[in-house]
């Protein structure tokens, strides 16, 4: 019986110790093991093998996650938990100015970063985009998104519209005229001319000086004409029949391609890859790239890398992330997995400006973009909520309007919605 | 726990040897049950009591995620949840999904428990076969059926249009995308209950029906006065869980959203449920403090709902 008694005390205290065993136990050797987290594809695997090779003092994982909304989840919940982030974290640019809102917790790199990450490294705009509000430098910029407008020739030469690269130009110089073209199109042809309206409304706005925040964050959604303005077009546009109304992204969007249901899309840098594996091989040769995008160019996304103020060895990553966004290893990742770079001497190397996509109808894609990221002069200034206004409040209020709510009604919903997110 | 509370040597201890054994007996027989069962609890009080009401202590903050100066707002979260509108539309269109679904989805599974407990051939099959929708991974169907139920593309629709009925808008209509969620939850969870009302079927004792058969009694009257009666405690016990898993329902939705990764719940929140809006609230508006409200608010309503429930079966099936 008393054997009984001891039998169920140490079976409780060995459950316990399984409990709070976990854990615990770094691999007791000399060097030192770094981690980097990103989301999609940076183009770093072979890179990190290398810096492992040049520096054997250092391991370094990597943990990848599929897409960005996840990845920034789970960023600010470790962040906000004070333990459990990667030694180097990457950031996209629509959550920057939620990251930059917590900048207290973050590395400057411009302290504890090696000396050549400096500014002249990157466009003026992207390296000023690593900056928090008081100046501390969060991150070093990787790649850019400078957008260009895409169309498929055979459908534009179907509805009668010039579809040749210097006679598309006239078509994409300004919205009103991208808008006029469709009208054509759509009476021409009786299909859409573009695949969202959100696609387009982002476009537009990321065009402006200012946003849906001015510089002290005060939320100007309501009262910024330049908004409104946008707004009114595009929800002209989708009475007018010119969009297809397939949600971003989505697999309907997806489909959207293959089956030609629009004649454009607006295309970043990174968006080519989605419109080649979506349009499949029998669409091939007929999207074309064009540098003319309406009212100017811009840029849509890219990343930057950090060093959270949790990581243990905050130099050593400082100096991988420096080292993997100076302009040789990113004209590197660039050929690896086609992220583009945002680093001066990046954009002038002939392995950048040599580069070809055989998918498109005029396929020297690498120098068209290069000439638009170098047009690029500066970024629109991001408030704290911009990334949640843009993709929860606009872009369901422009679906509900495609869906057959009122313009008006649409945009009582957005402007109600936004100031709802920025509370 | 327990164990710390044993008198250690107390100046008595000079007493016979077999007294104390004999005590010792006494406290093993109270003592060790607990201890055997005590892993459970410590457990639950960890990962189930100790959230439980830390929640209940968050929502009483204006808490957001990182934040270390939360503000104390009493209930202040909850005076503005019961002034949201979108909460209230979450909890409409959560008990419409889950009306939607349940209702049919227990009648079904009754209907099809019926129909296996039949003499068929290959039993085990149709048995084993009404389970496999729940093996498969709730994931894949959610993005399975999102592609079936596309406006544009998708089958349900190409279907429709084909028999001249026309395209409907699964993700714009409220009350299409509900029934478009309910099917998936339908898919997923009919045959797993029809198996347990199966099982509970097979437990009414023949002789209640060959009694009734010999009394001239026919199916319909046998299934009606001896097998639903016989079943009361099991269909309870289906529709509480339902209820529990459909006020709850989270992953439906989120994947039926045209747009990846969005918790809207549609373009106007026509199919936002309440855990999205919680879900929502905490991870993306970074509202700690008021998705905990929710959360508590939800445990409410479910709690009511369950009592309800219990009522209603009770009556319905005496």
């Amino acid at each position: 019986m008393r054997q009984r008694l001891l039998a169920t005390a140490i079976a409780t205290a060995v459950v316990a110790g399984l409990v709070t065993a976990c854990g615990a136990g770094d691999a007791a050797d000399s060097k030192i093991h770094l981690t980097i987290a990103t989301f999609g594809e940076f183009g770093y695997e072979d890179l990190l093998k290398q810096y492992q090779t040049e520096h054997p003092n250092i391991v370094v994982t990597q943990h990848k996650v599929g897409q960005a909304a996840p990845h920034h989840k789970e960023l600010f919940t470790k962040l906000a938990a004070g333990s459990g982030l990667d030694d180097v974290e990457a950031i996209e640019e629509g959550y920057r100015a939620q990251v930059m809102a917590k900048a207290d917790k973050f590395n400057d790199l411009s302290k504890i970063g090696p000396a050549d990450a400096g500014p002249d490294r990157w466009l003026p705009w992207k390296y000023e985009g690593g900056k928090s509000k008081d100046g501390k430098l969060i991150g070093y910029g990787t790649d850019i998104g400078p957008l260009a407008m895409c169309y498929r020739t055979d459908l534009l030469q179907t509805a009668g519209l010039p579809s040749d690269p210097d006679g598309v130009k006239a078509l994409f110089s300004s919205w009103q005229s991208y808008f006029d073209a469709g009208k054509t199109y759509v009476q021409k042809t009786g299909k859409p001319w573009f695949d969202t309206s959100t696609q387009i409304f982002n476009a537009m706005h990321n065009q402006h000086d200012v946003g849906y925040y001015d510089q002290n964050d005060n939320l100007v959604v309501a009262t910024n004409p330049d908004i409104k303005k946008d707004w009114d077009a595009v929800t002209q546009a989708i009475a007018d029949k010119e969009s297809a109304k397939l949600v971003s992204f989505g697999n309907e969007w997806q489909a959207g391609f293959k089956t030609s249901a629009f004649a454009t899309t607006v295309c970043p840098a990174w968006m080519l890859g989605s419109i080649e594996q979506n349009s499949g091989p029998d669409n091939k040769g007929k999207w074309a790239v064009s540098s003319a995008f309406p009212d100017g160019g811009g840029n849509w996304g890219g990343s930057y890398l950090t060093v959270p103020l949790q990581s243990k060895h905050p130099k050593e990553a400082a100096e991988l992330a420096a080292w993997l966004t100076a302009p040789q290893q990113q004209i590197k990742a660039f050929v690896a997995k086609g992220p583009f770079p945002s680093q001066v001497q990046a954009l002038q190397s002939p392995e950048l400006l040599n580069t070809t996509n055989a998918y498109f109808a005029d396929p020297k894609t690498g120098a068209l973009y290069a000439d638009l990221a170098k047009k690029l002069t500066k970024a629109q200034y991001k408030g704290p909520a911009d990334g949640q206004i843009q993709d929860d409040v606009f872009a369901p209020a422009l679906q509900a309007v495609e869906q057959g709510k009122s313009a008006a009604d649409g945009w009582q919903q957005a402007v109600a919605g936004a100031q709802k997110a920025a509370k | 726990m327990t164990l710390t509370r044993l008198p250690a040597r107390r100046p008595e201890a000079t007493a016979p040897v077999v007294a104390r054994r004999d005590r010792l007996d006494k406290l093993d027989l109270k003592v060790s049950p607990y201890l055997y069962v005590a892993p459970f609890f410590a457990v639950f009080a960890l990962v189930g009591m100790f959230p439980l009401l830390y929640t209940a202590y968050v929502s009483l903050f204006d808490w957001r995620l990182g934040d270390d100066t939360a503000k104390f707002v009493g209930v202040g979260n909850y005076t503005e949840l019961l002034a949201d509108p979108q909460f209230w539309n979450a909890l409409v269109n959560t008990i419409s999904i889950f009306l939607l679904s349940s209702v049919p989805q227990v009648i079904v599974a009754i209907a099809v428990a019926v129909l296996l407990n039949t003499n068929l051939r290959l039993r085990t099959g149709f048995r084993m076969g009404v389970l496999v929708p729940y093996v498969a991974s709730l994931v894949a169907v959610g993005i399975i059926f999102g592609n079936l139920f596309g406006v544009n593309y998708g089958l349900v629709n190409s279907v429709l249009d084909f028999v001249g009925i026309g395209k409907i808008d699964w993700q714009a209509d409220r009350l299409a995308s509900h029934l478009a969620i309910a099917t998936m939850v339908d898919w997923r969870w009919t045959g797993y209950n029809a198996l347990i009302v199966l099982a509970a079927m097979q437990a009414i004792p023949p002789e209640l029906n060959e009694a009734a058969l010999i009394d001239g009694a026919g199916p319909w009257r046998r299934f009606t006065s001896i097998t639903l009666p016989m079943l009361r405690p099991t269909v309870i016990f289906v529709v509480i869980t339902s209820t529990i898993g459909g006020l709850q329902i989270f992953t439906e939705p989120k994947l039926f959203s045209a747009m990846p990764g969005s918790d809207t719940g549609g373009s106007t929140n026509q199919f936002q449920t309440v855990t999205l809006y919680l879900y929502q609230s905490a991870f993306d508006n970074q509202q700690l403090g008021y998705a905990s409200a929710i959360a508590w608010m939800l445990f409410l309503v479910i709690v009511l709902a369950a009592i309800g429930n219990y009522f209603i079966t009770r009556r319905l099936s005496r």
